[in-house]
């Protein structure tokens, strides 16, 4: 007898096409961007939901993390807003200029709009894709299932455009925030546009409540003009039962420098995926990535650098600190293009396991199509060093503090990439406080 | 009067393997005793098991440190209460700056003893006059603890942190071994004035040549995990010229 073959939908997949289907009339756009998102969807249908034997998803099956699709959240009412007030306060005090983005909606009425930079223009997504703006294709996240369903599904989120030339000093903070209520799923897609020689600071926070295992999937596409920069942050500091998928897309002109900075502490399943194109000559792009888990926290950090142009520098380091019954998971690809000569590329992965259960998987690539370039990789995993311990404690310091030294030591590496004083500082106090709850 | 370190019938092992065979040593305050012996003998092990560091395996003995069971103190504690070790290999700690370590270590040992903290300034000051006593360059206070430090900087930094730690007990393990004669007259100069009536020393070393510059008031020979003769500084200059084998024959 033959069997039959074929595939069996999950729930979640099933959930996910009747979200589609319910959703489609009443998502922002006309025929044009219906077209994307259809398109989208059937592409995320072909594929299903990504599962260990899917290669850019081997550690994180969401075919068994993704039980079922939460419904689409609904516009949250005044008082769920006024929670969002809070949100953010990791970079309180900092006078950034706080953009929320309130259950997958741009909320204008709770942002700081005021008196925006000449040349820096804020637009909900909504606003473009009801103009029938073509927002939402994306480039080298296209054929990721998960990144797909951004796109059918994309509600909202934020349009930044920086004029060219235009130096913005006060850091642009995007606050996203997920408020209580039954658990629900957001899709937002925002995009930011550096124009030549432009320079901006962009932070992003992500958080929601601890007790709803809502379900985030946003997507970010940032072009950094020629010669211009951009220094990107992103916490991941999401409710400790939610799920976080991030798509970040970055794309960089010549001489121009992409500096991101990530730190994930929140979440019980997150996938950061991040695709940087390095396509102009001689374009930077810094990666620099930490995550703190514990408990049964599931975290993946995904990179693929792809150097398309000559002379282009990129430096990736991903740290990853896993408590409990934690897993932290890296996979970092390297590609050089055949016309991208004089290519210097660097990447680190390192975990630090602090617990005999908790999981590191790391997986650096290259590959390599020019014949001059300067490129390699590594990565270590191992427990806190008994020797350096005992050193420490030698010296005085108890065993806790020590421990938290070394921790802070090892983290201090990816946080010391970040540009701003007042981001770092804040950065060390999120790490400090994960640090103290540790105890 | 109690011995400030009072060892009695030490034993102890690593790894299945005994390496100290009932060794008694006492030292007073204000007292330097140098402990000399061949290779294997159990110097480091013996500075190892002072100070706490795991692997070790007490099998039998006591000692007793001002009165105290010093064997049941984890290793902050036995620091806090005076006891140091000056390192034979001085570890590299990445990530963490010189400055911030000893800031840290101070604290955590005025902390435990109930004394007040001290501040970040009242810190760098104390351990800038120390530095510049030493020879080390204050830029070298910023960097990674010992990363990148030449083998004479790093004994120059273990002195440092005694000179600011002021230990009651400072053990110093091999501290002469890797150091060019400049760097041993910095850090002998740095150990001598540690010197005190209340502070008591335990220099460890394979050679004499450090104990022309540290002066022993007691020299005993370890061989096999046991003091197995005990003088004066004159011992030292007396096995400098017949060596260690007639102490290793005699212990096997």
């Amino acid at each position: 007898m033959n069997a039959e073959v074929r595939s069996v939908k999950t729930a979640a997949e099933i959930g996910f096409a009747d979200l589609f289907a319910a959703a489609r009339e009443s998502l922002p756009g006309g025929d044009k961007i219906e077209a994307v998102r259809r398109d989208a969807f059937d592409r995320f249908a072909a594929q299903g939901l990504p599962h260990s034997r899917t290669e850019a998803w081997r550690y994180t099956d969401l075919r068994r993390l993704l039980r079922d699709a939460k419904p689409l959240a609904p516009r949250s009412d005044a008082a769920a807003r006024s929670v969002a007030r809070e949100a953010g306060a990791v970079f309180a005090g900092l006078g950034l200029r706080r953009l929320l983005i309130v259950d997958g909606a741009f909320a204008p009425e709770l942002s700081d709009l005021a008196g925006l930079e000449p040349g820096v223009v804020v637009r909900a997504t909504v606003e473009a894709l009801g103009a029938d703006e073509m927002v939402l294709p994306l480039d080298m996240a296209g054929g990721d299932p998960v990144a797909a369903l951004n796109t059918a599904l994309a509600a909202d989120g934020v349009m930044i455009t920086v004029a060219p030339g235009v130096v913005v000093e006060r850091p642009i903070h995007l606050v996203f925030v997920t408020t209580g209520g039954t658990p629900a799923a957001t899709f937002t897609r925002s995009r930011l546009e550096l124009g030549s020689g432009a320079v901006l600071t962009l932070v992003e926070t992500h958080e929601g409540p601890d007790q709803s295992d809502y379900q985030v999937n946003v997507a970010l596409q940032v072009d950094v003009g020629d010669r211009a920069r951009l220094d990107h942050v992103k916490i991941t500091g999401e409710g400790a039962a939610a799920l976080h998928i991030s798509t970040l897309e970055a794309s960089t002109g010549a001489g121009a420098s992409y500096r991101d900075f990530g730190f994930t502490i929140g979440g019980a399943v997150v996938r950061n995926q991040l695709f940087v194109k390095l396509a102009g000559e001689g374009a930077i792009a810094d990666v620099y990535q930490g995550s703190l888990l514990a408990g049964r926290q599931h975290a993946d950090t995904t990179l693929v650098v792809d150097h398309v142009a000559a002379g282009s520098q990129s430096r990736e380091v991903f740290k990853a600190v896993v408590d409990d019954e934690a897993r932290a998971v890296f996979q970092g690809r390297i590609t050089v293009q055949p016309g991208a000569q004089q290519t210097d590329a660097r990447m680190m992965a390192r975990a630090l396991l602090l617990s005999d259960e908790a999981v590191a998987n790391c997986k650096p690539e290259l590959e390599i199509f020019a014949d001059d370039v300067q490129c390699g990789h590594g990565t270590t995993t191992g427990a806190l060093d008994d020797q350096l311990k005992f050193y420490l404690m030698a010296r005085g310091i108890p065993e806790k503090e020590a421990e938290a030294l070394l921790i802070q030591a090892f983290v201090g590496e990816v946080i010391d990439a970040v540009a701003r004083d007042d981001l770092r500082e804040a950065l060390t106090q999120v790490m400090l406080n994960w640090l103290k709850e540790r105890d | 009067m109690t011995a400030l370190l009072d060892i009695r019938g030490l034993k102890a092992e690593i790894d299945g393997r005994q390496i100290l065979n009932g060794l008694d040593l006492a030292v007073n305050k204000g007292e330097i005793h140098a402990i000399m012996g061949p290779n294997g003998a159990g110097k480091s092990t013996l500075s190892y098991v002072l100070s706490g560091k795991p692997g070790y395996e007490i099998t039998g003995g006591e000692v007793f440190f001002n009165g105290e069971d010093l064997l049941a103190m984890d290793p902050d504690e036995r620091a806090a209460k005076g006891l140091f070790l000056a390192f034979q290999y001085p570890l590299e700690i990445p990530g963490v700056a010189t400055l911030t370590f000893l800031r840290t270590a101070l604290n955590a040992q005025r902390k435990k003893r109930g004394e007040e903290e001290l501040s970040s300034p009242d810190v760098l000051k104390r351990v800038r006059e120390l530095a510049k006593q030493l020879s080390i360059d204050p830029e070298m206070l910023k960097r990674p603890l010992n990363v990148g430090f030449s083998g004479g900087e790093k004994k120059r930094n273990e002195t440092l942190q005694m000179a600011l730690l002021e230990p009651k007990l400072c053990v110093l393990d091999e501290t002469d071994s890797g150091l060019d004669i400049d760097a041993l007259r910095i850090v002998a100069d740095g150990v001598n004035r540690l010197r005190a009536a209340d502070r008591g020393m335990i220099v460890i070393t394979h050679y004499q040549r450090l104990l022309d510059y540290i002066v022993p008031d007691v020299v005993h020979v370890l061989a096999a995990g046991r003091i197995v003769k005990t003088g004066g500084k004159d011992l030292a200059l007396e096995l400098e010229a017949t060596g260690y084998a007639q102490y290793q024959s005699e212990a096997a």
